[in-house]
């Protein structure tokens, strides 16, 4: 039998809404995409019937705009969540504002990138250049929403999608705003072919359990590291309330 | 002495058109505008009424289609009433004058009416050589300012006024720009496509008559009332489009059914434009029934957008042409050979990243 004994401690990372976003957005993502490819591309039927015997265009241009609410909503949400939820998913991990994220930002690139170096980075929540690649990644969802909703204003009377109409304007037509919807289809594709590898990897390498992670929201966490989590999150809690009191 | 200025309807009567044939166009106009019923008669009395328009059209760098496009117009009224008067004031290709007596003509109009006088421009304005084009000495871009300066406002016809058209395409080497980026000081009107349809152009001059203002203009300075629907949205063939029925290529069965050429790239459904409602050449047809995809000529840049048989755009740097559907496999490609790398590299070191993790 090979075995090794560690010592382990069990931390609740990703909270149910975060989890729930999670599952939700890459089920947008899914059918957003393969809808999306379906609308540019459709594929070649020939047959002798007349249109008003068939919808299937019209359908999947229905799920297309029904997912994009959702997908929007879910994104909204999130962003809010960025402020409500725990430290694991506050905004401040997906910008890198202070020395300590950018000095991780490196460590992960020679790491885990160009293999410079043998031991691994740790970190409990996301890394740092995992962060900065989700806030790229958020960029392109509101890019994405802004141009999707743009484009389908003309063909809605709801005021909610009029209220991106203008970006059309101002990249130049639809005729641009489309090609760019079309672009950004792939860094979605080319984010998830990646995203998921590297969950593999992780999982792999450092076994914290980030697979199961997302669905469960606990993490396998090496003692050592929860310690120092929680002597930062201590003296976090200090400050804060220090600040409070004398803002009092 | 003043020279009384004729309504359009008494120079109507005078060259011979039928109070019949002016009502006719007055009530077509009114429709096309989008007007209620009552808008017929607001027309008819305008035309009836209010003196002529002083008009100057100037022609940069385009191709004149506008004007022959304009020459077609479904009614008589239009040729007489618009094209007789516009000849009257200054328009290179319209006009009997030519040389110092056309110089002349434009002076007199610009001093004559100033503050009143419509300014209709056709074609774009180089900037990268003002040498590219010149007229009479000056170069479009003075002639803009100074014709510009004594405007009521400007009406952009056309694709090259509106957005640059072919002359402001890829690599644009006349460094040609629409007048709205030339011009600020003054209302402009985008009449856009190439050509714009004879019965918009009407339109729109028929409506800075009746109702002195600017029309109702989009984000991108088209008027609303001709260019608020996609092409795609009045088409014909849109059934099978919502039924997913396509024409593959210009001469298989789909095409002799009729289908919906947004495959063969048809860019209907991206550009606005009335041509599925007024049609051409007197309502007769317009590309899509006639079996050729729409071009998305009232776009800005539909010239590189093109080609004009993909619906994906093709783009530029990359080989000769390729779609974005093409990069992006590419690229796919290209990562999921880097992440087979980089597993196999993983699992190389494997046993060096855990025996570091284990001895912690």
């Amino acid at each position: 039998m090979r075995s090794r004994r560690l010592l382990l401690r069990e931390i609740y990372v990703w909270e149910l809404p975060v989890r729930l976003y999670h599952w939700l957005n890459a089920l947008c993502i899914v059918l957003l995409c393969l809808t999306g490819y379906a609308i540019a591309e459709p594929v070649a039927i020939l047959s002798t019937t007349e249109a008003n015997f068939s919808y299937w265009f019209g359908i999947i241009r229905f799920i297309h705009f029904a997912v994009a609410y959702v997908f929007l909503f879910n994104f909204a949400f999130r962003i809010y969540w960025g402020f409500a939820g725990n430290r694991y998913a506050n905004w401040r991990n997906y910008i890198p504002l202070k020395k300590s994220q950018w000095k991780e930002l490196f460590d992960v690139i020679r790491v885990d990138i160009l293999m410079l170096k043998n031991k691994p980075v740790d970190t409990i929540g996301h890394n740092t250049l995992a962060s900065v690649i989700y806030f790229a990644f958020f960029g392109a969802f509101a890019l994405q929403c802004i141009t999707g909703f743009g484009l389908y204003a003309k063909m809605s009377n709801a005021w909610f999608p009029k209220l991106f109409a203008w970006i059309v304007p101002l990249m130049g037509g639809d005729l641009i705003a489309r090609q760019v919807h079309h672009f950004l289809m792939w860094f979605f594709i080319l984010f998830s072919i990646i995203h998921v590898y590297l969950v593999f990897y992780h999982d792999y390498i450092e076994r914290h359990g980030v697979t199961s992670s997302m669905i469960g929201g606990w993490k396998f966490i090496e003692e050592e590291l929860a310690t120092e989590e929680e002597i930062a999150e201590t003296v976090e809690k200090i400050t804060k309330s220090v600040h409070h009191k004398e803002h009092v | 002495m003043e020279e009384k200025r004729l309504s359009v309807y008494e120079e109507c009567a005078a060259r011979g058109v039928s109070r019949r044939d002016f009502l006719k166009f007055c009530t077509t106009m009114a429709a096309w505008m989008g007007l209620q019923q009552s808008g017929a008669a607001q027309v008819a009395n305008a035309l009836e009424v209010k003196p002529r328009l002083p008009v100057v059209w100037l022609h940069l760098q385009e191709c004149t289609c506008c004007s022959e496009s304009f020459l077609r117009s479904s009614h008589p009224v239009v040729a007489t009433l618009l094209l007789d008067r516009i000849s009257l004031d200054y328009s290179e290709t319209l006009m009997a004058a030519a040389g110092h007596q056309a110089e002349a003509a434009l002076r007199d109009t610009m001093q004559k009416y100033r503050n009143e006088y419509l300014l209709m421009i056709e074609g774009s304005v180089p900037t990268a050589n003002e040498a590219c084009c010149c007229i009479g000495g000056r170069s479009a871009r003075q002639i803009v300012d100074e014709a510009a300066a004594g405007a009521r406002a400007v009406i952009a016809w056309g694709n090259c006024a509106s957005s640059g058209c072919v002359q402001a395409a890829n690599p644009n080497p006349t460094g040609a720009k629409p007048i709205h980026r030339i011009l600020r000081s003054k209302p402009i009107i985008n009449v856009q496509g190439c050509p714009p349809i004879a019965e918009v152009m009407a339109g729109i001059i028929v409506h800075m008559l009746t109702f002195e203002g600017i029309p109702q203009l989009d984000g991108l300075g088209r008027p609303k009332a001709f260019y608020s629907r996609r092409v795609h949205d009045t088409c014909y063939r849109r059934a099978n489009f919502d039924a997913g029925l396509f024409v593959e290529s210009f001469d298989d069965d789909n095409a002799n059914k009729g289908y919906c050429l947004y495959k063969v790239g048809c860019k209907g459904p991206n550009t606005y434009n009335a041509c599925g409602i007024i049609k051409w050449n007197e309502g007769v047809s317009y590309p899509i029934q006639s079996g050729h995809p729409c071009i998305g000529c009232s776009e800005a840049n539909f010239w590189d957008n093109s080609p004009f048989y993909k619906h994906n755009p093709g783009v530029k740097g990359f080989g000769i042409e390729a779609t974005a559907d093409q990069i992006g496999l590419i690229v796919g490609g290209i990562t999921v050979a880097g992440i087979a790398a980089h597993a196999v590299a993983t699992n190389i070191r494997k046993k060096q990243l855990i025996e570091n993790k284990s001895n912690e």
